[in-house]
Order: structure tokens, then C-alpha cells, then sequence
């Protein structure tokens, strides 16, 4: 999210490079976020619930509401991490890489969650849990490339020493996408078609659209409560890192001196 | 350039080298196929190309993380990066892709065709396989390289240099094991899968080598590149004293 | 199963997974704001002191 504000204007995004004005900032903001947040989601959920069912598939349909909206976070907050790779790269932006490292595992759960709330409206659509549908699989792979980058990013005791290991790969990763979701719809229509679900259906009425849209935004919202808080994390972890790394180089010396 | 490509394909084929442990791991992927599926012969010779290529793949990851770990625990990868003026080190990480490719991956495919006749694959479905593996194998070395030189300065890197890169090479797998079932199976295409195949061999042969020379230049770099971090400067400390009064 | 039971699979397993992801977030943050606060009350505080050892050790 501040990605996308921070590019429009480049002095506010060199002065969220200080991370005590970045902790200031998140302070604020993260109260507000994480209410409307859980107001729009309860919005766009209750909405769904009162909206007609739809006549094919009955009332599983209520899953949609959760589901487009994770399956939207997966990929968004893979997109995230791709500007917060170029940050890293591109600008040595020392945020960029808090942002990218504090996103993977909540992107991880994002996207597992859309491939649970997909399996578990696909069972009583298909009759099994699992089909190796074009969108499942293109899914799966984001899961393993997120669940790749979380193990790289935790590789090393010292905080952020794989960070442009880790932008490289996302950034790598983000190029191959598109490749990888070309590859698997074409592995698909090679193979039997499964029942492709369609969220709703080709065209959406209205009133399944409208809390579909109000729930995705709700996420969304609270998905950037979650990253930063999560970054404000990673920020003090650091820190606690640094101090600890000096008070004990302040050991060394003194012991030095008295010996 | 040369003299790199035959010092390290002559280091991979040496004693100790990484091309006689990937060829046995592969021999033994596929020794344990039928035991685990059954001695079906016909079942066997269907979903040979695909073992195959899956054998190929694993095998081809098992040594990658010494691609550039052992350059740098001898110091030639400080050379490389030191002659970069000379000889760009995107050229250098292409060319010990090229070696890894020859020195580990091409054994692999050379022995393909005698692990396909344990399978009971049809001559053609060997020969395509082969062919699709002698095409896009070189695929491996180049996207492996990339997890190679990300990991270069981590601790147990190897096991995560295959859980970055797998995904990655999906699209070579699907290609790969289509092009080869579809020179055999008849409705199903065989140009196209192998066209991008060879494709996308390419498309790494320009990525893979970019960002893994561009990786090992910023990992080997991290301590210089600290110093004037603005982590340092005001970073993690300013404000660190009100911390304690905000609770 | 009736379809009611897939729905509530659903929210049930989403509400829970995201509670467990806030609760992560937020004990790991409790976590590093103690240590802080620890090492504030050890002394330690800003990095032009590095030099004034002893007088920290109050």
C-alpha cells in the first residue's frame, strides 16, 4: 500500500526511508486501518449473505465472498513484494526490504486461503477436494514460490542479510508468473478439462457484485493493517539486532581495557 | 572463456565431482519408480517420458549449490569478480552455466536412453525424450544458477536452492514431458510444446545468467554496501530512547 | 453434507487462519517491544553513546 502512494510523490517516499518517522506514521495509522478494515469486510460479508442465491450453485455461492477476495490478495500482495524488490534493487529504499520480508508469510496465508476456501467450494461443485484446475494449479505454484521466499528470507541469523537475495528472487519470480500461468493453462486444456468454476458465473449481478467488491476492499484495508504492523516488527527486531551487536563490542572493549 | 567451461567441467567430472553422484541419484530415482507403481510395464512405458524428465530435473538440482559456493571458498569468484572489466561477469556465469550443463546435466541425458529401456519406452518415445531433454535441460543449469548465486553466502543453502528453483522450472516441465508424449500420442501436438520449449530455454538463457551474475555481485558486496546504509546512519537507533516511554 | 456445512467450513477455517496470523503478528510485536524496553532499561539507547561505557552502567 505505501508503495503505491510513496512513487507518486518521491519526497515522502525518501522520508519514510527513516524508519523512527515510518514507526510514527504506521502508529497512526494502523488503528484506523485495522477498523475500516474489519467494517468494510463485515459490510461486504453481511451484504453477501443477504444477496440472492445464485440458481446454479445455491448457497455454496456465499464462499465466492471469501474466496475472490483472498485469491485478489494473493496476487496483489505478490505485486507488492515485486515493488518492494524493485525498492530494494533499484533505490536502496531500507524499507523496501522490511516490506518485502514482512509481506511473504502474510501473502502465504492469503494465498492458502484461497485455495482452501477454492477447495472447499469446489467439493460439493466437483465432488472431490482437489481438481488440478488451471487456476488451483497457478495458485499452488504462488503458494510455493511465497513458502520459497519466506525460507529465504529466515535463512540467516543476521536480520536482512538476504535481502536482495530475496528481492532478486521475487523479482526473478515475478517475471516467471505469467510464464507459469500460460504454461499451466495450456498443461490444462491438454489434459481432460476439469469443470472450471466460474466466480458467479460470465456476467455478475449487481447485488453478488457489490458486496464482492466492499468484502475485497475490506481485505485489502486490513491485509495493510497486517503488513505494517508486521514491517513496524521487523523494524524493532532489527534494532534490538543492532543494539545487541554493540553492546557486546562494548563488552569487548571494556574487557579489552581492564585486561 | 574456454579454459573456464573445461576447468569446470573437468572439476565436475573429477573425483569428487558432482556428475557421478546426480548420474547414480538419477539411476536410483528411477530404479525406485516401478516399486512404487508397480511392475506394469505398459503403465511404465506411458509415464516414462515424464519420469524421465522428472529423474533428469532432481538429479540436475542436486549439486547446484557448489556452482558458485566452491568459487568462493578457492577465491576464484573473487577473480571473477575482480576481472569484471575484462570480461563481463554476466559472460562468466553464462559460461559456468554451460559447463554445469555439460558437466552434470548432459550425463544425465546420455543416460536417459538406458534408463527409458528399464521403463519400457518405444524407441521413439526415448528418442523424443532425449531430444526434449537435450533442448530444454540446458534450462536448469541457467535457472539454477540463479538459486545458486542467491544462496552463495548463506549457511545450508542447498536444500533451499531446490525449493526456489522447482517452481521455477515448472513451465520446462509441462513443455518438456508434452513435446515428448506428443510425439508419441497422436492427437496430441509435437511442434508446438517443443517450439516453446526451445523458447523457453532461451528466455533463462538471458534471465538466469543476469540476475545470478547481478546476485553474486550484490551478496559479495554486503559489508561495503552497509557502511552507507541509512540503517546505520539514523536508522534502527534514532528515537530509540523513547521507546521505553510509550507503553 | 449439507451445503451450509461447506460455507461454514469456510468462513470457520478463513476466520480462524487470519485470527492466527494476527495473533502471530502481534505476540511477535509484543515480543520485540519488551526486548527493546530491556535493553533501554540496560542502558542502552543511542549510538553517539557508544563511546561513554562506564558512565552507562549506572
Amino acid at each position: 500500500m505505501n508503495e503505491n502512494t510513496a512513487t507518486a510523490k518521491p519526497s515522502f517516499i525518501t522520508r519514510l526511508a527513516n524508519p523512527s518517522r515510518f514507526i510514527g506514521l504506521a502508529d497512526r495509522l494502523i488503528p484506523w486501518l485495522t477498523g475500516i478494515g474489519l467494517i468494510l469486510t463485515a459490510i461486504g460479508l453481511v451484504g453477501g449473505w443477504l444477496a440472492p442465491e445464485d440458481y446454479q450453485q445455491g448457497a455454496t455461492v456465499r464462499i465466492m465472498y471469501l474466496h475472490v477476495p483472498f485469491a485478489w490478495l494473493a496476487m496483489m500482495i505478490y505485486g507488492v513484494m515485486t515493488l518492494a524488490a524493485l525498492g530494494t534493487l533499484v533505490w536502496r529504499h531500507p524499507i523496501a526490504d522490511i516490506s518485502l520480508k514482512a509481506a511473504a508469510p502474510i501473502g502465504a496465508v492469503f494465498t492458502l486461503l484461497s485455495l482452501f476456501t477454492g477447495s472447499v467450494w469446489g467439493k460439493p461443485m466437483w465432488g472431490t477436494w482437489w481438481v488440478w484446475d488451471a487456476r488451483l494449479t497457478s495458485m499452488f505454484v504462488l503458494f510455493l514460490i511465497y513458502l520459497g521466499l519466506i525460507a529465504l528470507t529466515r535463512a540467516t541469523p543476521e536480520p536482512g542479510q538476504a535481502a536482495r537475495a530475496a528481492a532478486i528472487v521475487t523479482l526473478v519470480g515475478a517475471l516467471n508468473l505469467p510464464i507459469i500461468k500460460f504454461s499451466v493453462d495450456w498443461w490444462n486444456t491438454l489434459h481432460q478439462p476439469a469443470s472450471v468454476f466460474r466466480a458467479g458465473g460470465p456476467t455478475i449481478d449487481w447485488s453478488m457484485l457489490w458486496p464482492l467488491l466492499v468484502a475485497a476492499i475490506g481485505f485489502t484495508i486490513l491485509f495493510s493493517a497486517l503488513h505494517l504492523t508486521a514491517m513496524r516488527t521487523e523494524i524493532w527486531r532489527r534494532r534490538v539486532h543492532t543494539m545487541r551487536r554493540l553492546a557486546a563490542q562494548r563488552a569487548d572493549r571494556t574487557m579489552g581495557g581492564t585486561a | 572463456m574456454t579454459g573456464l567451461f573445461l576447468r569446470d567441467v573437468r572439476l565436475s567430472i573429477a573425483a569428487g565431482g558432482g556428475a557421478f553422484v546426480a548420474l547414480l541419484f538419477f539411476l536410483a530415482i528411477v530404479a525406485i519408480i516401478p516399486f512404487g507403481v508397480g511392475p506394469d510395464l505398459k503403465l511404465l512405458g506411458e509415464i516414462g517420458p515424464a519420469v524421465l524428465w522428472i529423474g533428469a530435473l532432481l538429479s540436475g538440482l542436486l549439486g547446484l549449490d557448489r556452482l558458485f559456493a566452491l568459487d568462493r571458498e578457492d577465491g576464484s569468484l573473487d577473480l571473477f569478480l575482480m576481472a569484471a572489466g575484462r570480461q563481463p561477469l554476466v559472460l562468466t556465469v553464462f559460461t559456468k552455466c554451460l559447463a554445469h550443463f555439460a558437466g552434470i546435466v548432459l550425463p544425465l541425458v546420455l543416460a536417459a536412453p538406458l534408463l527409458g529401456l528399464l521403463l519400457n519406452m518405444t524407441p521413439l518415445s526415448i528418442g523424443a525424450t532425449v531430444l526434449t531433454l537435450l533442448v530444454g535441460a540446458p534450462a536448469i543449469s541457467f535457472v539454477g544458477a540463479v538459486g545458486a548465486a542467491v544462496t552463495v553466502a548463506l549457511p545450508r543453502g542447498g536444500l533451499l536452492v531446490a525449493i526456489l528453483v522447482l517452481p521455477l522450472l515448472i513451465p520446462v516441465l509441462i513443455f518438456g514431458v508434452a513435446a515428448a508424449n506428443g510425439a508419441v500420442r497422436d492427437p496430441d501436438p509435437f511442434l508446438a510444446p517443443f517450439l516453446i520449449l526451445a523458447a523457453l530455454t532461451l528466455f533463462f538463457a538471458v534471465i538466469g545468467p543476469v540476475a545470478a551474475a547481478y546476485a553474486l555481485l550484490v551478496e559479495t558486496h554486503p559489508i561495503a554496501d552497509n557502511a552507507a546504509d541509512p540503517y546505520e546512519e539514523d536508522g534502527w537507533f534514532e528515537h530509540s530512547d523513547t521507546v521505553g516511554q510509550e507503553k | 453434507m449439507s451445503h451450509f456445512a461447506y460455507i461454514a467450513v469456510a468462513y470457520g477455517g478463513s476466520a480462524l487462519a487470519l485470527a492466527g496470523l494476527a495473533l502471530w503478528l502481534v505476540s511477535d510485536m509484543r515480543a520485540r517491544r519488551r526486548e527493546l524496553d530491556h535493553l533501554h532499561d540496560a542502558g542502552h539507547r543511542r549510538r553517539s553513546d557508544r563511546q561513554e561505557t562506564l558512565r552507562e552502567a549506572k
